[in-house]
């Protein structure tokens, strides 16, 4: 990790879980402040700038959607929703109102870490240059710059969509895209309801980029979610 | 009734019913009666004094209402009691007061005075006497004080009547006497009577005034006081011996006395049911009044029809059980039905028929005393009992004239036939065929036509046949006794025809009667629901009674709904939905009151019968086998099931008894049906729960146990690190097992919220275009570490089409197969997953390399709670396949397992490629 502490917020009502995630990530190097409901969680936000927030879905006061709602009316930095399984349509509510990515309770510490280290590398990432021109994805690099996707130095035909659904996916690489986001991204805002295009195209574009498409170790699946281009370093 | 005596050995059913009677009676208001001779002994004014003193010991009191007759004593009394306003009613521009028992209801106080307990109320008032407001008071539990005279009880009317000459209207039926808790004679020599009469302290109208110096002579005072003075030791005789019964002191137990009478339709019956009711309330016997129906009395004017049912009605409300029987001869009927209820006396009427004719034929009086046997036969004066006033009338059916003119031509084809005879044949064997004619009329056409044929035969024979031909002149006096004869036989065939088609048509009548109940008894034995017993009852109801009629049940607070079912005949009889009852909106309030009081109501009853349809409460079994005792207070936990609503085209098809009692028979059996659907459900209802109990303790054990054993390795793991010094790798084992059982142990919550949720009917589906190939990949990544010593194969059809489902539900499913490969299997042996369409559905198996399904394992294992004997320790509830199970269930799957050929398991799941109509 780099010389300044990144500067974490969690909002988190649960003590043993704040007292967990306070000692583990005060051990890798994170400044943590904590907030116990979503009020205290915005005025910590509004006071100190955290560079990343943990959010808790199921919060006492206000729920924690609204509380990510809310945040996104000024905040920037990216936010991570902790939530409790089997509530797909909660982490699909979140990251449609602007978390960027989620951690199913109960987790491992390396699994949020891994998250953390995704986010941090993003942050790095826009504050140095915004987008790169460049992306690899495995053997493939995608060269936003001249919309051309190589293998080696041959060239990957990609079809319209199948191009725009990649570059969308490397742009946020790493994040978590609901079904709604990529197909608004892609296909524009009177297609969101039609989640079987993308299904399609994307099989079509595994084919296209994956060694073994059945097992795809890029473009993954988020059941019931949504897509994620794997970041290169983390197995998420 | 206990006051009605009970001479009977107490067997178990009458103890239990006499402890019922008494809870009922516990519940039940008290009803005290200031009993008189007369207006003016003081009744009243007795009533407010006890009351006041009720008062003064802190009862609650209200004044229902009371008629002061403007006496300042009886007002003065009056002072400082609570006194209810009185309804006031508006009856064609009179403005009419009457008691007001919703207030009364409403304000529920624990005594209510009610004067005049014989008023008949007013048209528009609930019930149209005040005793029927008395009794519903009593059965909301309010105690009453009321007032009666004696000229006012049922059965000691026509004495009053005929004492004293004056008819009294108000009458109070005997029963509501005899069940009163208490009754308090208000006595007043006559002498001091009239003193006060004269003292103008008894107040009469003027226009009564007259009449009623006729009514208070002293001799009338004296017979009504000694008339009062006897009802009053009646009751108290029967309380004594109820007293007795009840305490077992008598102990002789005499036979059982029961009596019946039989009425006619002579206007002189009611008086001869109030001559059996005394007799039966002296002996407290049981008693029975049974009208039988000749064939022919089948045809009497209405009249007289409505004659006997007002006598029977008369007889039911002074407590007699009533039926009608209908037989050949009444001697005969009456004597089997006698014997069939085990009657030891039968009182009848005195035939008053004085004719010729009755000197050679037995009476009914003769005949009943001849065939007693060891019956007692009463012949009370009063002219009924026989064959009734006149020889019954066959109605005028219209369009006769067909019938006329066919034995016409009948006729005129003999001549015809004569004819060609006249001269081959003797005359008399053309008199043969005027015969055969006329019998053959007689037989079809019935009597008037009949006897047309045979004076047009006897014309005709004589004016064409007999010498001198073209004349009626006879020459041969012989051919008189041809006349003669001609007549007699045409008039009796005749008559034999027409009475053994009344026969047939009373049999008919009672066959289908009985085939009705039949046939309704086979279909209810059928039916397994409410609604469609609702639907038989009422379409058999409209069988037999054209109108209108529904099934109303009530909801869970005993309210009654508007019918879902509705039926008319006119619609073939087909249940139309109507979402509401067509009749007035109050009909829905009788209907409950018929429900809440267990009793019918509307058309034709005692309660709100102004009403257009009639309501029918169903009753369980308990009640309706206490019909041979309807006067009996109805016990209270009798249940009832909802109420059959119906409205006859015409009101009158109701008050035939026949029609009634086969509507009640049918209303009664629809009960007994419905009540074994209601208990059946409840039977159910209770398995389900033993079986949700079984469940849950199985739940319980497992969760008991599956939770502890990773709880007992974290706790025992965490506390060791907590206290000792350890080495490095010896803290890491202990870290790995806690780790390890950490995530076991939310492997088990997570299948338990799944089988929770699952557990929702309807399993909530979020439909989704799904590709599998991609759910495949995605529970690969999922379960990376878990498959890492199990190798997976994949045999995915390319294109594989998108299958509408749940995509996190199918991914669980296919987790939790590919969970249970890799649980149930050694290390190292492969797993297979394939997917390809099959028709319209998509195949996917889950195939492993392990030992296989035990014999018959393979059907139990998708049960909850199965687990397989094998690596115990790793098992989770065995709720991972029953999962999966409900999964399929809710996609409109299928899913199997069996041994793959060439050893190891094989799962086999196929979903519909799109939701299918039903069910998915």
């Amino acid at each position: 990790m780099s010389a300044p502490r990144p500067n974490l917020l969690l909002v988190e009502d649960d003590p043993q879980i704040q007292r967990f995630l306070a000692t583990a990530l005060d051990a890798h190097g994170y400044a943590l402040r904590i907030a116990g409901s979503g009020n205290e969680g915005l005025q910590l936000a509004a006071l100190h700038q955290p560079d990343i927030a943990i959010v808790d879905i199921g919060l006492p006061d206000i729920s924690g959607l609204d509380l990510i709602a809310r945040l996104r009316e000024w905040y920037a930095q990216p936010i991570l929703v902790l939530s409790a399984r089997e509530r797909e349509a909660d982490k699909v509510a979140a990251l449609d109102l602007g978390a960027d990515d989620y951690l199913t309770k109960p987790f491992g510490i390396g699994e949020l870490l891994a998250r953390l280290r995704v986010m941090q590398r993003h942050l790095a990432g826009r504050e140095a240059a915004g987008e790169s021109p460049r992306i690899e994805i495995g053997d493939i690099t995608l060269d936003l710059a001249a919309r051309r996707v190589l293998r080696g130095d041959e060239d990957v035909h990609l079809t319209p969509i199948e191009y725009q659904l990649l570059a969308t996916l490397a742009r946020h690489r790493g994040k978590v895209l609901t079904h709604r986001q990529l197909l608004r991204e892609v296909w524009g805002a009177a297609h969101t309801e039609s989640p079987q295009y993308l299904r399609i195209y994307m099989r079509s574009l595994r084919k296209k980029i994956e060694t073994d498409p059945a097992r795809p170790r890029w473009l993954t699946t988020e059941v019931g979610v949504g897509y994620r281009l794997a970041d290169g370093e983390e197995r998420i | 009734m206990p006051t009605s005596g009970n001479f009977e050995r107490p067997d178990p059913d009458a103890l239990l019913a006499r402890v019922q009677d008494d809870t009922a009676r516990a519940q039940r208001g008290r009803l005290k009666i200031f009993f008189g001779a007369t207006a003016g002994v003081g009744k009243s004014y007795a009533m407010l004094e006890v009351a006041r003193r009720q008062q003064a010991d802190g009862v609650d009191v209200v004044v229902g209402y009371v008629e002061l007759h403007g006496r300042p004593e009886t007002e003065a009394l009056l002072d400082g009691l609570e006194v209810l306003p009185p309804m006031r009613l508006d009856h064609r521009g009179l403005a009419l007061t009457e008691f007001d028992l919703d207030a009364a209801l409403a304000r529920r106080p624990q005594l209510l005075l009610v004067d005049e307990l014989a008023h008949s109320n007013h048209p528009g008032a609930r019930h149209p006497k005040r005793w029927q407001d008395v009794q519903e008071l009593l059965e909301a539990g309010i105690d009453v004080y009321t007032t009666v005279n004696v000229q006012h009880l049922e059965s000691l009317n026509d004495v009053v009547a005929q004492i004293t000459g004056v008819q009294v209207r108000e009458t109070v039926p005997d029963k509501v006497f005899a069940e009163a808790d208490d009754v308090e004679l208000v006595d007043l020599p006559p002498d001091e009577l009239l003193e006060r009469l004269r003292e103008g302290k008894v107040y009469l109208p003027d226009k009564a005034r007259q009449a009623a110096d006729g009514f208070f002579r002293k001799g009338n005072l004296i017979a009504l006081r000694q008339l009062a003075l006897r009802a009053t030791a009646d009751r108290v005789d029967a309380a004594l011996r109820e007293y007795r019964d009840r305490h077992a002191i008598s102990a002789t137990w005499a036979a059982t006395d029961r009596i019946l009478v039989c009425v006619g339709p002579d206007p002189l019956s009611a008086r001869l049911v109030r001559s059996a009711r005394r007799m039966a309330t002296a002996s407290h016997a049981p008693w029975l009044a049974v009208y039988v129906e000749t064939p022919a009395l089948t045809h009497l004017p209405q009249s007289a029809r409505d004659r006997i049912l007002a006598t029977l009605k008369l007889a039911e409300q002074l407590g007699a059980e009533t039926a009608n029987l209908s037989g050949e001869s009444v001697p005969a009927t009456l004597l089997a039905f006698a014997r069939q209820r085990n009657v030891s006396r039968i009182v009848v009427g005195k035939p008053a028929r004085g004719g010729w004719l009755a000197r050679f034929r037995p009476s009914l009086v003769d005949e009943l005393i001849r065939r007693s046997g060891a019956i007692d036969v009463y012949v009370i004066n009063g002219e009924i009992g026989d064959e009734g006033p006149a020889t019954p009338r066959i109605p005028m059916r219209s369009s006769r004239w067909p019938a006329y003119a066919k034995a016409l031509a009948v006729i005129a084809m003999a001549t015809l036939i004569g004819s060609q005879m006249v001269g081959r044949f003797e005359s008399t064997n053309v008199v043969m065929v005027y015969l055969l004619g006329t019998v053959l009329v007689a037989a079809r056409f019935g009597r008037g036509p009949s006897v047309l044929a045979s004076v047009l035969s006897v014309a005709l024979f004589d004016f064409l046949f007999v010498p001198p031909q073209f004349s009626f002149a006879v020459s041969d006096t012989q051919y008189l006794i041809t006349f003669g004869v001609m007549l007699t036989t045409a008039l009796v065939v005749s008559h034999l025809t027409a009475l053994g088609k009344r026969q047939a048509s009373v049999a008919r009548q009672r066959e289908r009667r009985s085939a009705e109940l039949y046939a309704l008894s086979r279909e209810l034995a059928r039916r397994r629901n409410l609604e469609d017993l609702s639907k038989y009852l009422v379409r058999h109801v409209l069988a037999s009674v054209d109108g209108e009629a529904a099934v109303l049940l009530p909801d869970a607070d005993g309210k009654i709904q508007d019918p879902t079912h509705f039926c008319d005949r006119g619609a073939e009889r087909a249940p139309a939905q109507r979402t509401h009852y067509p009749v007035p909106g109050n009909d829905l309030g009788i209907a409950q009151w018929a429900y809440d009081h267990r009793r019918k109501a509307g058309l034709n009853t005692d309660t709100l019968a102004s009403a257009g349809a009639i309501y029918l409460p169903l009753l369980s079994l308990k009640s309706a086998g206490k019909a041979t005792a309807p006067a009996a207070a109805e016990s209270r936990d009798t249940r009832c099931i909802g109420v059959l609503g119906l409205r006859p085209v015409d009101p009158r098809q109701l008050s035939i008894p026949e029609q009634m009692h086969l509507v009640e028979a049918l209303v009664n059996q629809t009960a007994v049906a419905m009540e074994r659907v209601q208990l059946a459900d409840a039977a159910q209802r209770a398995g389900v729960q033993v079986e949700s109990e079984r469940l849950r303790n199985t739940l319980l054990a497992a969760i008991s146990h599956d939770f502890r054993t990773p709880l007992a390795t974290i706790i025992g793991a965490a506390s060791t690190l907590q206290g000792s010094a350890l080495d490095a790798p010896q803290r890491q084992a202990l870290l790995d097992g806690v780790l390890h059982e950490a995530q076991r142990m939310n492997r088990l919550i997570g299948n338990l919220l799944d089988l929770t949720r699952l557990s929702e009917e309807p399993i909530p589906l979020r439909r989704d275009w799904i590709a599998v190939d991609e759910l495949v990949g995605a529970v690969l990544a999922r379960l990376r570490e878990l498959l890492a010593t199990h190798p997976v194969t994949l045999r995915i059809e390319d294109d594989l089409p998108l299958v509408s489902g749940d995509e996190v539900m199918l991914e669980q499913l296919l987790s939790n197969l590919l969970e249970n490969a890799a649980r149930h299997t050694p290390p190292g042996t492969a797993v297979e997953i394939a997917a390809r369409t099959e028709g319209a559905d998509l195949a996917l198996n889950v195939r492993d390399h392990g030992g296989g399904f035990r014999d018959g394992e393979e059907a139990r294992v998708f049960d909850k709670f199965h687990q397989g004997a094998r690596e115990r320790a790793q098992s989770g509830f065995g709720l991972g396949l029953a999962i999966c199970k409900a999964i399929v269930d809710a996609h409109g799957g299928t899913i199997d397992a069996r041994n793959a050929d060439g050893g190891g398991a094989e799962f086999r799941v196929r979903l519909p490629l799109r939701p299918r109509e039903v069910g998915a």
